[in-house]
């Protein structure tokens, strides 16, 4: 086995407590992290339902001439942002309504005229929801001369795209919030074990053992601990999540792309944070 | 081989450890390096080291310079320079071997290799039937000669020994003297700091630099008082 691993495992034979109590310490910080990733990530997955359904329905005046409406339907079929476009006849619209809405019946069969427009209902492509996109068709559409009025839920659009900007920057800050703290954890541990192995380090350098030798059992052992921790997190993190799942809420589990780099992350924070503790041994003597 | 050059040392609390220090020591030379303590012995063989730079002037060692080393070269000069001190400085957790052995590991070393060369260096320092004893199951002058060992590892070009005998008892201190005398004969060069004067008068054919409020006083290569 080489020298670098071979004292890299010896560390946690030497102070096991200590190592046990780092990896808990970094399983704690990426089980919140853990946690606030499968909300957030739900959350995105109902927003991007929410997304799916959002439509543009363009109210045309009464006057307005049929073939100027099927050629306007045909045009803005064209535009790419557009999966399909439904006209929506008087008498359909009056038909949805009696269907939809049964319990105003009573006020639609006493009608004498039929007090519903016309329209579109303009569906959009799933990855031209935005409400930029939305906003830009809505526009192209109240340009044609017979549109009376377009609505597209502009106000509550505006908010789901907020909310989903929020939770991305709120799921960054926060990662990086308990990243630095994973990091300090380990750091103290590292500097740890290399205090009690002073002596050793110190020989290593006189007698003419390379930087990189010197640090490297110290990476490892980064390395072991922050992926130990990361595992750790991920096992809690699942068990609250089918706790959850079952009895409580209706939610998904992470995609394995969000798991694999959660590893990778924690493992990666273990590494950085003994480089930056070693290094700064390093100089000091 | 080794050469300082007009070497002043100072530190930022204590003031000044050497100044304007220049000698040279050949290949092979044997050299007592000698003074009251505080006269400066140590930080001439750290400064040898390259584990200190000069405050100002220029240590030359072996090709390498002070003011342009860098600092993966300083890991490979130090494999031409063994290092021996007062306090041994062993690892209590590992016999004589392993101690020895730890010197060849870390500059990575193969197996077979530091097995026999390990073998060989405890014969060459005596304690060949101590090999698996701990440092606290040897006496002090046989720690001393597991340090000894260890600083040879490398074959060095030349051994710097930092008050070796000043924990040890006369029989001791000239056991491990005489053990230096014989590396030297060798062909390694030896800078020996000492405040052991004893050691000086009987030795009178080595060179002797006595240093004091960190300036060369005497040189016996100069023949004559300095300064």
């Amino acid at each position: 086995m080489p020298y670098a691993l071979r004292e890299a495992i010896a560390a946690f034979r030497r102070t096991p407590l200590l190592s046990a109590l780092s990896a808990l310490m970094i399983a704690l910080s990426l089980l919140l992290v853990g946690l606030f990733g499968v909300m957030a990530y739900n959350l995105q997955l109902v927003l991007r339902q929410m997304e799916s359904r959002v439509e543009v329905v363009a109210y045309l005046r009464d006057d307005a001439p049929p073939q100027a409406v099927a050629h306007a339907q045909q045009e803005i079929e064209r535009l790419q942002e557009v999966r399909e476009v439904l006209y929506i006849s008087r008498e359909q619209a009056l038909q949805k309504a009696r269907a939809e809405l049964p319990e105003f019946s009573g006020i639609f069969g006493s009608l004498e005229s039929n007090p519903l427009p016309a329209s579109f209902e303009v569906r959009l492509m799933p990855n031209q929801s935005g409400s930029e996109a939305v906003a830009a068709v809505a526009h192209r559409i109240e340009a044609y001369p017979f549109v009376e009025q377009v609505r597209y839920g502009e106000d509550w659009l505006d908010k789901v795209f907020l909310l989903r900007r929020a939770a991305g920057a709120t799921t960054l800050v926060l990662g990086g919030a308990f990243a630095v703290v994973s990091m300090l954890i380990i750091a103290a541990a590292v500097r740890l074990a290399i205090y009690a192995r002073r002596d050793e380090i110190a020989i290593m350098r006189q007698v003419g053992a390379t930087h990189g030798f010197v640090r490297m059992p110290f990476l490892i052992e980064g390395l072991i601990t922050g992926a130990a921790g990361a595992l750790l997190a991920l096992g809690a993190t699942y068990a609250i999540f089918a706790l959850l799942e079952g009895s409580v809420l209706d939610i998904e589990w992470l995609p394995d792309a969000w798991v694999l780099g959660g590893l990778a992350g924690g493992a990666l924070v273990g590494v950085a944070a003994s480089a930056l503790a070693v290094r700064r041994y390093l100089r000091e003597v | 081989m080794i050469k300082l050059e007009r070497v002043t040392k100072a530190y930022p609390r204590t003031g000044l450890a050497l100044n304007d220090v220049t000698f040279e020591l050949r290949k092979g030379e044997f050299c007592f390096l000698i003074g009251h303590s505080g006269a400066g012995k140590s930080t001439v063989l750290r400064l040898v080291h390259m584990a200190e730079r000069p405050t100002s002037g220029e240590v030359r060692v072996s090709g390498y310079a002070s003011s342009t080393i860098r600092p993966r070269e300083i890991a490979m000069l130090r494999r031409k320079i063994g290092y021996v001190f007062q306090d041994f400085r062993l690892l209590a957790d590992r016999t004589a071997a392993a101690n020895i052995a730890f010197a060849l590991e870390v500059t990575g070393a193969r197996q077979n290799v530091i097995r026999g060369k390990v073998g060989r260096l405890l014969a060459q320092v005596g304690l060949a039937a101590k090999s698996e004893s701990l440092p606290r199951e040897l006496s002090g002058g046989e720690q001393q000669r597991v340090a000894v060992a260890r600083a040879l590892a490398h074959d060095p070009l030349v051994l710097l020994a930092d008050e070796p005998t000043g924990n040890l008892d006369e029989r001791a201190t000239w056991g491990i003297f005489e053990l230096f005398r014989d590396i030297n004969a060798s062909g390694t060069a030896v800078l020996f700091a000492t405040h052991n004067l004893d050691l000086v008068r009987k030795n009178p054919g080595c060179r002797v630099i006595e240093l004091d409020h960190g300036s060369i006083v005497f040189d016996s290569a100069a023949k004559e008082a300095v300064g």
